[in-house]
């Protein structure tokens, strides 16, 4: 009896003493995830696993900028409907409120046999569990003449930031009667509306500063998102200045030269004034580097919990990955982290895991207040993410309507920056 | 005579109510005489104001057995402080009104109503506002007329405030949701519905009572609102994974 109540006495005096120092005695043993990424995907996931475990996990964020311009919305600044500041966030929030460590550098490398990421100043970060969401790289190869330097003369402005703000001074400072020529980008490509988006927000700009300029999309593809909803607004809103020309009737794109501004297809030399060329994306560049994407350039995931097919201790997120039928968008990559921090929560506390459920929507901005949308539900099945029901808005919808779609995509514009970033 | 009158009462109001309605109607030309112009227009006025006031259902409850709901109940609403009503759920914004000061009149109701956001910056109320001058006139003699010390307590009084979505069936009401499991489906609510209850172009969706939430994702699922990615959200939702969501949101404070 009295053994027992000594050793009983031992015992609490013990957990006494780690309660009182826990930072030190248990740091070695928190479980660690390392995201990649603050777009989206990343910083939901961030926030989701960190909020979600209580600061049971410990969770570091690498993302080498301190600022995030979101590309969903970008569009709208160009057309003048939102300030650059409205669309930029910091990862403050994600500091302060829910105690995500943030570092602000590149990862360099992964080593997925140690389990440690390499950042570019050489420091190492460690993790049980890794959250890769990079997004895009461009593929500069896939447009001739197109490069990184080229893009501060024709700008792709497709990943949010100085090439938005560019394009947009580019646009404004246009010659009189100048013509403006966009190479869309091949599927599968970042935000399928996008291109078309960011034409409507281009002649909302021109039609009231430069109206007799001329706007000329070149496109590898020979038919688009919401194709009927943007073509019946564009010769509404801004009739005469657009021309979409699919690549059966250009032939394909040879060449461009940034220095000219000509644009040299099957069809016909183009000679633009602005160029915005969109070229071919695959998974940002770690993914590639680290194994994790296949010959598409992108990284086939487990549908149900987001987990890469190629190593069970990474998770991968939003545009770099194969996510079925999931269009690559903000919305989407925000849907699969919140699943990514379901399973990785699970995986590394033991919290309950439930069933992976996905869905996204895409507002696309046409005219002032002619807002239009497509969205759809996916589920899990074994070979991919599953598109079960959707819907998209109608052609001929009363302005009324229309209004209301415009003013829902700014709540949700609210909403997703808030569930990312914080208030 | 005493009999038929409790056989009657029991019936419950709403019975009542038709019958005196009925009334109303069939013998409101008859005994127009007997009314004074004025009386007359008060009459239609809150005949008025009933209708207006269907846009104030979805969150608002008014006249005999009126709880609060998402917002606020109304009876006694002329003369009462801003944001005082105990259990209610006020933004900051409107209980500060009422610290400072605002009591609700025909004139503030009037000045609020015309445009809410701009009258109390920060509140959460989500209807924009009723622009019409005579509408609004209407909807506050109807409010006034279930305020203490109103002349004259219209018949309408119980009439309970007719709701436009279908009620599913009780064993649907009577799930109990997982609270947990709600916190993971809200997820997906939270990407478009903000936690802090900011409800410009999206509605507030926090701290909504079960039911009520409960009736309303019914009502999406089952097509009978109309909105079309609430449709898709609720129409793949189980009966359980709704009740979960509604057990989660209702705990959750802005």
């Amino acid at each position: 009896m009295s053994i027992s109540r000594r050793r009983f006495v031992v015992g609490a005096t013990v957990s006494t003493a780690a309660l009182a120092a826990p930072s030190i005695l248990r740091a070695d043993t928190k479980p660690k995830v390392v995201v990649i990424g603050g777009g989206a995907g990343g910083g939901t996931a961030a926030r989701y696993i960190a909020k979600g475990s209580k600061g049971a996990i410990d969770v570091t964020l690498v993302e080498p900028q301190k600022t995030y311009t979101t590309c969903f919305f970008s569009n709208l600044y160009i057309g003048g409907f939102r300030s650059f500041d409205s669309i930029t966030h910091t990862y403050k929030d994600l500091e302060s409120a829910v105690g995500v460590k943030v570092a602000h550098d590149y990862a360099k490398s992964i080593d997925r046999k140690a389990k440690v990421v390499t950042l570019a100043d050489g420091s190492t970060v460690p993790y049980n569990k890794l959250v890769v969401a990079p997004g895009i790289s461009m593929k500069w190869d896939s447009v001739t003449g197109y490069s990184a330097d080229a893009a501060e003369k024709m700008p792709h402005a497709w990943q949010a930031g100085p090439q938005t703000q560019l394009l947009k001074s580019k646009i404004e400072a246009m010659k009189e009667g100048g013509t403006f020529v966009m190479i869309a980008p091949p599927n599968p490509y970042r935000c399928p509306p996008g291109p078309y988006e960011r034409i409507s927000m281009v002649a909302h700009v021109l039609s009231k500063k430069n109206p007799k300029a001329k706007i000329i999309i070149l496109d590898p593809k020979e038919k688009f998102s919401k194709q009927a909803l943007f073509m019946e607004g564009w010769q509404e809103l801004y009739p005469g200045m657009i021309e979409w020309i699919p690549a059966s009737l250009h032939g394909g794109i040879k060449s461009i030269n940034p220095d000219t501004g000509a644009i040299e297809t099957d069809l016909d030399v183009f000679k633009s004034d602005v160029a915005n060329v969109i070229p071919a994306q695959t998974a940002g560049e770690i993914a590639v580097k680290s194994g994790l994407a296949n010959d598409s350039g992108f990284c086939p995931i487990v549908p149900s919990s987001m987990q890469s097919q190629a190593d069970d201790n990474i998770y991968i997120l939003g545009d770099a990955t194969i996510a079925g039928d999931m269009p690559k968008s903000g919305y989407s990559a925000n849907s699969q982290a919140k699943v990514c921090a379901n399973a990785v929560r699970g995986a590394l506390t033991g919290s309950r895991v439930f069933p992976a459920k996905y869905s996204n929507t895409c507002w696309s901005l046409v005219g002032t207040d002619n807002g239009v949308k497509v969205g759809a539900n996916y589920e899990a099945k074994p070979e991919k993410i599953t598109k079960t029901s959707g819907f998209i808005s109608k052609t001929g919808e009363d302005a009324a309507l229309r209004k209301a779609t415009y003013e829902e995509s700014l709540g949700w514009y609210a909403g997703i920056s808030n569930d990312i970033f914080g208030a | 005579m005493k009999i038929a009158l409790r056989d009657l009462w029991p019936r419950g109001f709403a019975r009542l109510a038709m019958l005196i309605l009925a009334l109303i109607a069939s013998t409101a030309a008859a005994h127009a005489a007997d009314k004074t112009e004025e009386e007359l227009e008060h009459a239609r006025l809150v005949r008025h104001g009933a209708e207006i006031f269907q846009r104030c259902t979805a969150c608002h409850r008014i006249g005999v057995d009126a709880t609060n709901r998402i917002g606020p109940q109304l009876n006694n609403l002329i003369g009462r402080k801003a944001g005082s009503i105990d259990g209610a759920r006020y933004s900051e914004a409107m209980k500060r009104a009422g610290e400072d000061g605002l009591v609700w009149t025909t004139t503030t109701l009037d000045a609020f109503l015309s445009d809410p956001p701009a009258f109390i910056e920060g509140t959460t109320m989500g209807l924009r506002g009723v622009a019409d001058e005579g509408e609004r006139k209407a909807l506050i003699v109807y409010l006034e007329a279930f305020s203490l010390g109103a002349a004259d307590i219209p018949e309408i009084a119980v009439t309970p405030p007719r709701r436009s979505d279908p009620k599913p069936a009780d064993e649907i009401m009577a799930i109990k949701g997982d609270p947990e499991f709600g916190e993971y489906l809200s997820g997906e609510c939270l990407t478009c519905h903000q936690p802090s209850g900011a409800n410009k172009g999206i509605p507030s969706i926090i701290g909504w009572p079960t039911e009520d939430f409960v009736i309303a994702m019914h009502a999406y699922k089952t097509q009978s609102r109309k909105h079309p990615v609430m449709r898709m959200i609720a129409g793949r939702l189980s009966d359980e994974e709704i009740a979960s969501l509604a057990a989660f949101f209702q705990t959750k404070t802005k």
